[in-house]
């Protein structure tokens, strides 16, 4: 006769160690990705929560398949004639897909990480430390909400308990006089509430204004400029806005794009654009001017700006530019220059800035390659504690 | 739960009873009560109590759990494995109806190991699950030698994975040593000398190259790896640890449309005959049907299996399809008996894809229900593996040299690129395979530092 047996022998959750090593796998795989997520996807103004799908490489268990050309059966309900579309095959996933032992497709081809899973992948890809960020927050506990009012809908935590049973109240008063009004005599016994009755307190945020910011990244987006150095353009500008975002409530960017003449465009198309020709610096910042003197006010605006270029100016722009930057100072916290990947030759740019510039809250820095990264910001990010 | 380890007991015995007397003929049975992580866990490494560690298991777990979560999958209602005594485990959260009527399926599949010719002669069900506990044993012990370490051990695996398939298909077949075999072909060769057609002009026969390497096409690329390649005992080990449980598993891949077939049409019969309080009888009839209903576009195996069972039964009688599960595997199981009136009953249909589309190419009328049933066979068990092998290799540089016995159907590109990289993980030296792609004959060459070229 069978044995029945309640138990199992092994140890309990078996899987626990193959499934880590797939998760760690599945990790290195994104961190392979990263330079395609950072120079692909919209990711540097966006919430924290936004979810990105990356394919995931080298997680797929090859083997010698069939091809999609490869004829099927499968059963139907009698209706089906020869020639009938009984499928597409946009998601892998039409009606006619599950052929008699077809087993290719199934593998996971892409996952979702959200923007602070970048983050996280970023700070471990370039063996960077996490930032303490207590360090920033008493900064931020002047943020305030004010109650002001009432609201039929808003969320359970700030449900206006007394206000609500006060409606309840005013309805069964209204019950009872619309039935003696019909003369009929009725006995209310229990009277719940109501969706209706429910009352949420208002709140209204006040803003300090000072405690706002504006990011403003200036980049080159001449010819010069190809993909490995808007890998590095973007990090750097990733991390510093995130850096940013920790001391401010309300943090703003702004993307001015330029080669020889300049232009505020979208986080898309600053990333992407790519035009020929020459290098005017002195444009983007003078967009950058124009900017703050339209929508940010320095008295009220934090206000952050970073040009990001590879140097390669036409040297009849250099006396343009200085000046322009010394405008930038006197309106922003922190102006900084950052040269990615330079030429063979030294850039004149840079050298003409530190011997030109001497303002406080100006620097400059270079990137050479991603493990700059970290120093780089370090080096700007000293300059603003010190102020701050 | 609503009933206890004696209600199942109980049942068990009287289902048991009932199998013996319908004249199934299997191992002792063992059952197991686990719950739905145990099982996920159970079904992630194909039934084993013990298996060796790799990433790819963890991903299988992943993977179930997910499809379980969004209702993309049923629950598993019991999982067997083909060991004697014969191991089953059963969930706990099923009804005390759903565990009977899984356990009169257990009988089933318990007496398909023990008779059907592949499992008999593929496979020994007295040492299964010992033999994977000694090759996770082993593996483990790999891992744990610091001079080789968990990473050496994952890349060789990584790699014998991908071809673990490319195995002789034939259950049971002997394989021939390189001195049987050159007796063969000079056998071969003489024997074509003489019995020449005298109407034809004479021709001089090449005489065989008893030289090549192999002297065959080998289908059992691991075997060929193990013996011609340059590896380290360990990892040869580990090898022939994967082809080892690769062979077991093939007569499973080979009879899954009979088995599960089989499986429902015993737990049907039994549960019939089980007298069973009317208040459960709703809920087998609903179970049932859950388990053999037709996919819409696909094909389910217990479905299919089930239908043809009933139909043989009806048509020859109870000897018949006892004979059928001893001896045939899905392919033969389809191309003897799927017939046009089945084909037009079960509302079979063949489609291909064209563009983007899915388009129904043949229906079961006159001549489509041909096709289908070809389509259907070839499809089925090993048919769905691309048959890949070894037909030379150069002495000189060591260039190996496969062939993909092209049948109609062409690899898929990207999968095949990266199946020959790992192939020369294991060779570490160029492969080449000739293959169709496009309907043109190409060969993919892949030298050392996988750099992959067509030619």
């Amino acid at each position: 006769m069978a044995i029945f047996r309640d138990f199992s022998p092994i140890e309990r959750d078996r899987a626990v160690e193959d499934r880590r090593r797939h998760r760690q796998l599945t990790e290195e795989s994104i961190k392979r990705n990263l330079a395609d997520i950072l120079s692909e996807e919209s990711i540097i103004g966006e919430s924290k929560n936004k979810k990105i799908k990356i394919p995931i490489r080298g997680l797929k268990e090859y083997r010698f398949i069939y091809g999609k050309n490869v004829p099927g059966v499968g059963s139907g309900d009698g209706s089906e004639k020869k020639g009938d579309v009984i499928g597409h095959d946009d998601n892998g996933q039409g009606k006619g897909n599950n052929g008699a032992g077809n087993e290719p497709g199934e593998d996971i081809y892409e996952t979702e990480v959200t923007i602070e899973d970048i983050i996280h992948y970023l700070f471990e890809d370039l063996n960077l430390p996490f930032l303490e960020r207590k360090k920033f927050s008493e900064i931020l506990s002047e943020s305030s909400h004010k109650r002001s009012g009432y609201q039929k809908k808003g969320i359970t935590p700030r449900l206006a308990k007394k206000r609500t049973v006060v409606e309840k109240i005013k309805r069964k008063q209204a019950t009872i006089k619309s039935l003696r009004e019909a003369e009929l005599e009725e006995e209310i016994g229990r009277f719940p509430f109501k969706e209706d009755d429910l009352r949420y307190h208002r709140v209204k945020e006040t803003r300090k204004r000072e405690l706002n910011a504006v990011v403003i990244c200036i980049m080159d987006t001449s010819g010069s400029m190809d993909q490995a150095k808007k890998y590095l353009a973007r990090s750097f500008f990733f991390l510093l806005h995130q850096f940013i975002k920790m001391k401010y409530l309300n943090v703003e960017v702004v993307f001015i794009a330029h080669s020889t003449e300049a232009k505020v465009v979208t986080e898309k198309e600053f990333f992407h654009k790519v035009e020929s020709g020459g290098t005017y610096i002195s444009s983007g910042y003078k967009k950058a001017l124009e900017v703050i003197e339209q929508a940010y006010n320095p008295a009220f605006w934090n206000i952050y700006a970073f040009h990001v270029s590879d140097g390669d100016n036409w040297s009849e722009d250099d006396n343009k530019a200085i000046e322009y930057a010394k405008k930038l100072c006197e309106v922003c916290n922190l102006f900084g220059y950052a040269e990615i990947l330079p030429g063979v030759k030294p850039s004149n740019i840079k050298y003409k800035y530190i011997e030109k510039i001497k303002d406080h809250n100006f620097v400059t820095t270079t990137i050479d390659k991603k493990e700059d990264l970290w120093p780089a910001l370090k080096n700007i990010l000293k300059k603003d504690s010190k102020e701050g | 739960m609503d009933y206890t380890l004696a209600d199942l007991q109980k049942w068990g015995d009287k289902i048991e009873e009932t199998a013996k007397g319908l004249g199934l003929d299997f191992f002792p049975q063992e059952f197991e009560i686990v719950n739905y992580e145990d099982m996920l866990a159970y079904e992630a490494y194909v039934g084993m109590p013990s298996r060796y560690p790799h990433w790819s298991f963890g991903k299988a777990y992943e993977r179930l759990k997910t499809l379980y979560k969004y209702n993309l999958s049923g629950l598993p209602y019991e999982m067997v494995i083909n060991s004697d005594p014969c191991i089953a485990y059963l969930l706990k959260e099923n009804t005390l109806l759903l565990q009977i009527l899984t356990i009169a399926h257990v009988y089933a599949h318990n007496d398909f190991f023990k008779n059907n010719r592949l499992f008999k002669e593929g496979t020994d069900a007295k040492y299964t699950v010992e033999s994977f506990k000694n090759h996770a044993a082993m593996i483990r012990s790999y891992i744990n030698d610091p001079s080789i370490g968990y990473e050496s051990v994952e890349k060789i695996l990584n790699a014998a994975h991908s071809i673990k398939l490319q195995i002789t298909r034939t259950v049971g077949e002997k394989i021939l040593t390189d001195e049987e075999l050159r007796q063969k072909l000079i056998a071969d060769y003489k024997k074509k000398h003489v019995n020449y057609s005298i109407l034809e002009p004479y021709k001089p026969l090449e005489p065989p190259d008893l030289s090549k390497v192999p002297l065959e096409p080998q289908e059992d690329l691991l075997l060929f790896i193990m013996e011609y390649g340059e590896l380290a005992e360990w990892e040869k080990n580990l090898l022939e640890i994967v082809r080892e449980e690769t062979r077991y598993f093939i007569p499973q891949i080979e009879t899954k449309i009979m088995n599960e077939g089989w499986a429902s049409y015993w737990h049907y019969k039994i549960l019939q005959k089980l007298e069973l309080p009317s208040s459960f009888y709703l809920e087998f009839i609903k179970r049932h049907n859950e388990v053999v209903r037709p996919v819409l576009g696909g094909i389910n195996p217990y479905f299919l299996g089930f239908e043809i069972f009933k139909d043989l039964a009806e048509k020859y009688g109870q000897e018949k399809i006892f004979e059928v599960r001893s001896l045939e595997r899905d392919q033969s199981f389809i191309r003897k008996f799927l017939t046009q009136e089945l084909c037009v009953n079960l509302h079979l249909f063949e489609y291909v894809k064209k563009g983007n589309d899915y388009v129904v190419e043949e229906v079961a009328d006159e001549e489509g229900w041909k096709e289908i049933r070809n389509t259907l066979s070839n499809s089925a068990g090993m048919g769905m593996v691309p048959l890949i092998r070894v037909s030379d290799m150069s002495r000189k540089d060591k260039t190996l040299t496969l062939e993909h016995v092209f049948d109609g159907r062409e690899l898929q590109k990207n999968y095949m690129e990266e199946t020959v990289k790992y192939i020369v993980d294991l060779w570490g030296h160029p492969v080449l395979l000739r293959t169709t792609l496009n309907g043109k004959n190409t060969t993919l060459v892949c030298d050392e530092n996988k750099k992959i070229k067509y030619i």
